[in-house]
């Protein structure tokens, strides 16, 4: 399979996980939409690198992998807060600033 | 060669199908289920691109660290309310032009750019070049990364810790 085919399909799930980002209104549903989205960004490095014969790409990959375990850690500990708060699982609930 | 066409194309569409389950399914928990079952095709698709160790890392992390907090973040919520998740969605026509046009866009400029055809030969091992390169060349971001990860570790137990 040429580059072609790996740089549209991570096109394609990138889309759909843009799609479930802006129209979830549970907040876990948005992470999910997030986490296919990285993943879609995961798939566009790991192709360039074996494309061009330079594994940097895979390290970063590595290192997106990483952060996005912390980051859901972080998220979903966020969500919990704000449940103990507004007892809500809406995003359209969450319009405060203040703690 | 054949079977490395039918295999992309089988955890290809294993993906976008898994995908779309999650962000048009009604319920949260098969939602989740439908995310790992689209990261473990994308190990797949690793997989046809000769990663073994970032296929490795991706189920080991994500289909298994990820999945199972938020898992576990859903179980903690649901107790926290005491009433099943509601799961539905908003401006699903809005969104889904903007998802549109921006998927048909990227597609448009893809194939409008000449692009490799076929991989260059493996010098090597890769799982060993990535290694020799993550202790040399990317010690810094490697160190670095062991500092975010304690951090983050240090932030999400402050936030949910126990209320006083």
């Amino acid at each position: 399979m040429g580059l072609q085919a790996y740089l549209t399909l991570a096109a394609v799930v990138f889309c759909i996980g843009l799609f479930g980002t802006v129209t979830r209104r549970n907040t876990i549903g948005i992470l999910l939409g997030i986490e296919l989205m990285l993943n879609a960004v995961n798939i566009n490095l790991v192709a360039f690198s074996r494309f061009r014969g330079d594994d940097t790409g895979m390290v970063f990959t590595l290192f997106a992998i990483c952060i996005t375990v912390a980051e859901v850690a972080l998220g979903l500990a966020i969500v919990i807060l704000l449940f103990r708060t507004r007892r809500s699982a809406s995003a359209d609930h969450i319009d405060w600033l203040r703690g | 060669m054949t079977l490395e066409i039918a295999a992309f194309w089988a955890f290809a569409v294993t993906l976008v199908g898994a995908g779309l389950a999650v962000v048009l399914g009604k319920n949260l928990f098969h939602s989740v289920l439908f995310l790992a079952l689209a990261l473990i095709a994308t190990a797949g698709i690793f997989l046809t691109l000769d990663a073994e160790f970032i296929a490795a890392v991706q189920v080991l992390l994500y289909a298994g660290g990820v999945i199972t907090l938020v898992v576990f973040g859903i179980v903690v919520t649901e107790r926290l309310v005491g009433e099943k998740l509601s799961h539905v969605s908003r401006h699903v026509a809005a969104g889904g032009l903007v998802a549109a046009a921006l998927a048909a866009l990227l597609v448009r400029a893809i194939s409008h750019v000449p692009l490799a055809t076929t991989k260059p030969g493996l010098a090597g091992d890769l799982t060993r070049q990535m290694g020799t390169s993550l202790l040399t060349r990317f010690t810094l971001p490697f160190e670095l990364l062991a500092v975010l990860l304690l951090i983050g570790l240090l932030g999400a137990s402050y936030f949910a810790r126990p209320e006083d």
